[in-house]
């Protein structure tokens, strides 16, 4: 089946160049737009994977709810003085080290999955619809966890809006 | 978003903290014609503004002085031009008071009628105008198609619809045309339905109340000292009205009420538009039933000459109290013409309305003022 | 039908075979969709005429019927400007968002039972994600244009949209509980299931998403971002021409779509009325009634018209529409015909009940303020859906453990529902 290999290919190589146009681009909303694009490219190729809630989530949460609210910011921030600064122009050392350690990282896990045995093929049936399964592991299985992690947002929110609120 | 940086408006202009002047106008859909309100913001909420006019002044003062009585009659029609008949009423009683002489009965009662009538077809416009300025475009059209009544009457009466140049010194220049009683009538056995129906679109809607309720709010003694009059003054609780404190025209023989507001805010000075054209059409009815027979013009000569002297005269005009001042030198031609404008006056009462309220409340306060441009800047 | 598929996917490569019939309803669905919302500028501005004692538009065909091909005719030969400034490729992009996404969300609406593009089993999440994409057109196009009003407009229009979402969405969610499914199929067919409508059992979750549907429109009496007497003409102050229209466009096919989802959520999507009373089943020739009372109208006004030669086109026309509308309630009344398109007809004539609404409000309403709009949205609207999305979690617990009528329990919730909103606006007008 050439077709699917064919959308991979596509989507993960807009994906990876919209990512490197992100940091490329001086202009802060090209940037946010082509972070959009390679989030929607991620999202669809969950799509690919028949990870259906994940895909939508990915598009309700990050592209309709986080970066609009980027956007929002970005417009409402005075941008001329911004444009025309050399962005991260003390980090260089702090970025290049890291970006060493990740690239190592990288290398280190390409190294040892060449030698990991192969996955074997999903039986089909897995691969059925499984937002029902996502909902009975949320919110049966990982209760505790997922409660907790919504309580840390709601404190992360009630503090912003008490900072806002403060000045 | 307050701050300097974000300058929205067309002109802005960094003042202090959080300051910023935002122009609104003279080029507007909303200030009704060309006039220009500096605001100072405060984020989005008004700290200040000063209206800047001037952007029609014609001098008609001026032209009225070299320009013999009766010539500068059409010139009134030109100031407050969706209320010409008032206009023209004041102007000829202001006249009439200087040369001494009274309009015969017949010519009172048509005037009353007439200008009542304008009455209602100026509050009529500023309804509909008022009600489109805050979102609601059905009523202008309701309200259009009223006024187009009246402004066929005219249009029968003297051939002119808007500037009607209806009134001579004296009196009137035509008699009433075949079926003008019965013109009149059938428009008022309507309009008070008309009126409800305009009170179904708007007095019980949530929005409505919302956007109008404690916006704009003048006390009483705000209204007196600031020289307001007019549904504004009587929106704000004081019963004052000139067709009863000095009845002029015909006003006398009719019975009417003054409606008047409580809390002075932009719905109180609607509801008290609104029963003023009920009010009229009461004091239509009353004197087109009862137009007396006789001559429609007074003895006032071919030359209108006064004597040398001074006279004030005001009339209640649709917006407010109008007032004409003349002084005669004895000649054709007034020494000095000075009108009293209602909408020049009520718009000073602008920046003590619109403090403290948001942006988008300066339109529906610009609305209520009821202001014509042509009034304020002559 | 089938054979005739058949025939023609013997012609398509094996590998592309999944393609074709879903090309063919996207294809359907995009023309006639856009010749509705065509139609429904004109029904918008014939409905707002007649509600203002007007006449609309009467020059273009007979009682204006063409006058959408007109302006879109226009429209696409105007001059095509850009402002000084903007930028270029985002200015160009923006209508393009607006437009698609609110396309690319008929692609999980279930027409009828036997037309649909797809069904995904998390259809319902989908359309939310696709609706959220359109903000980026109105947001984009604000800010490319490079002016005040567009870019205030913009971010009104970016804050109304993201607030009223979510009030939007826990609406959605009531329905999805009662639908047990995220596919918008499978929801009607528990409709069907129920034998009840799900307005008729969440009334208050019908309402709060008719409003919020509006809100999300930028309709009246929410369209301050286009606040005429403020605003100008709010994010598309700068677009003209065929830029312009696509927003026009993108604008009413939203409303449809929005209305679309309401009717699929809550009225029963193709469902006819009581669709399991079976002595109601003449019910499914209503399309010929309607069109053959069509024929009659068109055909005694076209007779009606004054004579002379200037009327003769008029005439022409009307009588064609006329005999147009009789042949096709003649096809329609074959039985197999009438029940292979009764579900589409049912949702298009709910949809447009739907829009008809719209343009109502349009022409009653005032405008609210924008901080009056945030406030409704915040302090009342997203409180009482919550509330009402708990109660009906509560009542459904109560309907499945305990066995009680199904619409019983339902009202019980929302009753809870509505006493929580009345003791919230009494506190709200303290």
């Amino acid at each position: 089946m050439a077709f699917p290999l064919l959308t991979f290919w596509l989507l993960a190589a807009t994906a990876v160049v919209s990512a490197v146009l992100v940091i490329t681009r001086r202009n802060p909303v090209h940037s946010a737009i082509f972070l959009i694009i390679t989030l929607l490219s991620l999202a669809l190729l969950y799509l690919q994977l028949s990870a259906e809630f994940l895909a939508a989530v990915q598009i309700i949460l990050y592209i309709g709810g986080i970066m609009v609210l980027f956007l929002f910011v970005i417009m409402l921030v005075r941008l001329d003085i911004v444009t025309y600064q050399a962005p991260f122009n003390r980090q260089w050392h702090v970025a290049g080290l890291a970006a060493l350690i990740l690239l190592a990282e990288f290398a280190l896990v390409f190294y040892r999955s060449r030698t990991l045995p192969t996955v074997a093929e999903a039986p089909p049936t897995i691969l059925q619809p499984n937002t029902e399964q996502i909902g009975v592991t949320l919110f049966q299985n990982y209760l505790l966890p997922f409660e907790i992690a919504s309580l840390l947002l709601l404190v992360a929110m009630v503090g912003a809006v008490l900072m806002a609120r403060r000045r | 978003m307050a701050g300097p940086e974000n300058n929205f408006g067309v002109e802005t202009t960094v003042l202090g903290a959080e300051e910023i002047i935002l122009n609104m106008g003279p080029q507007h859909p909303s200030t009704h014609g060309v006039l220009r309100v500096k605001l100072r913001l405060d984020g989005e909420k008004v700290v200040g503004s000063e209206c800047i006019i001037g952007y029609l002044h014609r001098g008609v003062e001026k032209i009225g002085e070299n320009r013999t009585y009766p010539q500068f009659a059409p010139y009134v029609d030109r100031t407050d031009y969706v209320a010409a008949v008032s206009n023209g009423l004041g102007y000829c009683e202001a006249v009439e008071k200087l040369l001494g002489v009274e309009a015969p009965p017949r010519a009172r009662w048509v005037r009353t009628i007439l200008t009542e009538l304008q009455r209602i077809a100026s509050h009529l416009l500023w309804l509909g105008t008022h009600a489109l300025d805050i979102g609601a475009i059905t009523p202008l059209f309701y309200t259009f198609r009223e006024r187009e009544e009246i402004l066929k009457i005219y249009e029968k009466y003297c051939g002119a619809r808007l500037t009607t140049h209806a009134f001579r010194i004296g009196g009137l220049q035509y008699e009433t045309y075949d079926g003008f009683e019965q013109d009149v009538k059938e428009f008022c056995r309507d309009f008070n339905h008309r009126v409800d129906e305009y009170e179904e679109l708007l007095t019980n809607n949530r929005i409505w109340v919302e956007r109008t309720r404690n916006i704009g709010v003048l006390t009483g003694e705000q209204c007196i000292a600031l020289g307001v009059s007019g549904p504004i003054l009587r929106g704000s609780g004081v019963r004052w009205d000139i067709r009863k404190a000095f009845p002029y025209a015909a006003y006398k023989e009719f019975e009417f009420d003054i409606p008047i507001g409580h809390t002075g805010d932009t719905y109180d000075r609607y509801r008290v538009r609104l029963e003023e054209m009920r009010q009229s059409r009461r004091i239509i009815l009353q004197a087109v039933e009862s137009i007396p027979e006789g001559p429609i013009l007074a003895r006032v000569g071919k030359v209108i000459k006064p004597p040398p002297g001074e006279v004030y005269h005001s009339i209640e005009a649709p917006k407010g109290e109008l007032g004409y001042y003349l002084v005669s030198d004895g000649t054709t031609q007034p020494y000095r013409l000075r009108i009293r404008p209602p909408s020049f006056v009520n718009l000073q009462a602008l920046d003590a309305m619109i403090k403290g309220h948001l942006v988008a409340d300066v339109v529906a306060i610009i609305g209520t003022i009821d202001i014509v441009l042509g009034e304020v800047d002559r | 039908m089938s054979k005739a598929l058949e025939a023609v996917m013997s012609y398509v490569p094996q590998s592309l075979q999944p393609f074709v019939l879903p090309t063919i309803q996207i294809l359907i669905v995009f023309a006639g969709l856009s010749l509705l919302v065509a139609y429904l500028v004109y029904a918008e501005r014939k409905i707002l005429a007649h509600l203002q004692v007007r006449l609309g538009p009467m020059r273009v065909g007979p009682h204006g019927l063409l006058q959408p091909i007109a302006d879109g005719l226009k429209l696409l030969l105007k001059e095509d400007i850009i402002p000084r400034g903007a930028d270029k490729f985002l200015f160009w992009l923006a209508p393009i968002i607006s437009v698609m996404a609110a396309f690319t969300g008929f692609a999980l609406i279930p027409f009828a039972n036997n037309f649909m593009i797809t069904d995904v089993n998390v259809g319902l999440l989908f359309i939310l994600g696709i609706s959220s994409l359109g903000i980026y057109g109105i947001i984009l196009g604000g800010w490319a244009s490079n002016s005040h009003y567009p870019l205030l407009g913009a971010l009104r229009s970016t804050a109304q949209l993201v607030s009223y979402e979510v009030a939007l969405g826990f609406a959605i969610v009531s329905a999805l509980l009662l639908g047990g499914t995220l596919s918008l199929r499978g929801i009607v067919e528990a409709q069907l299931e129920q034998g009840v409508w799900f307005a008729f059992v969440q009334p208050v979750a019908f309402f709060i998403l008719f409003v919020a549907a509006i809100a999300e429109t930028n309709r009246n009496p929410f369209d301050l971002p286009e606040a005429e007497s403020e605003l100008v003409a709010g994010f598309h102050t700068e677009y003209s021409g065929f830029r312009f229209s696509l927003y026009f466009l993108a604008e009413y096919t939203a409303m449809t779509l929005v209305s679309a989802i309401a009717v699929t959520l809550f009225l029963g999507g193709w469902l006819r009325p009581f669709p399991s009373v079976a002595w109601l089943d003449f019910l499914k020739y209503t399309p010929v009634a309607l069109l053959l009372f069509a024929a009659y109208w068109c055909i005694v006004h076209g007779f009606r018209l004054p004579k002379g030669r200037e009327w003769r086109w008029q005439r022409l026309i009307l009588l064609a529409l006329g005999g147009g509308a009789a042949l096709l309630g003649a096809v329609l009344a074959i039985p197999a015909v009438a029940d292979a398109v009764q579900g589409v007809f049912w949702f298009l004539l709910k949809v447009s009940l739907f829009l008809y609404a719209f343009i109502w409000f349009r022409g009653t309403f005032p405008r609210y303020r924008f901080d009056q709009l945030m406030r409704l949205g915040w302090h009342f609207m997203i409180p009482v859906a919550i509330a009402n999305t708990i109660f009906c979690g509560a009542a459904l617990v109560l309907w499945k453990k305990l066995e009680w009528s199904f619409v019983g329990t339902m009202w019980i919730g929302t009753l809870l529902t509505l006493l929580f909103a009345l003791l919230l606006a009494r506190e709200r007008a303290d």
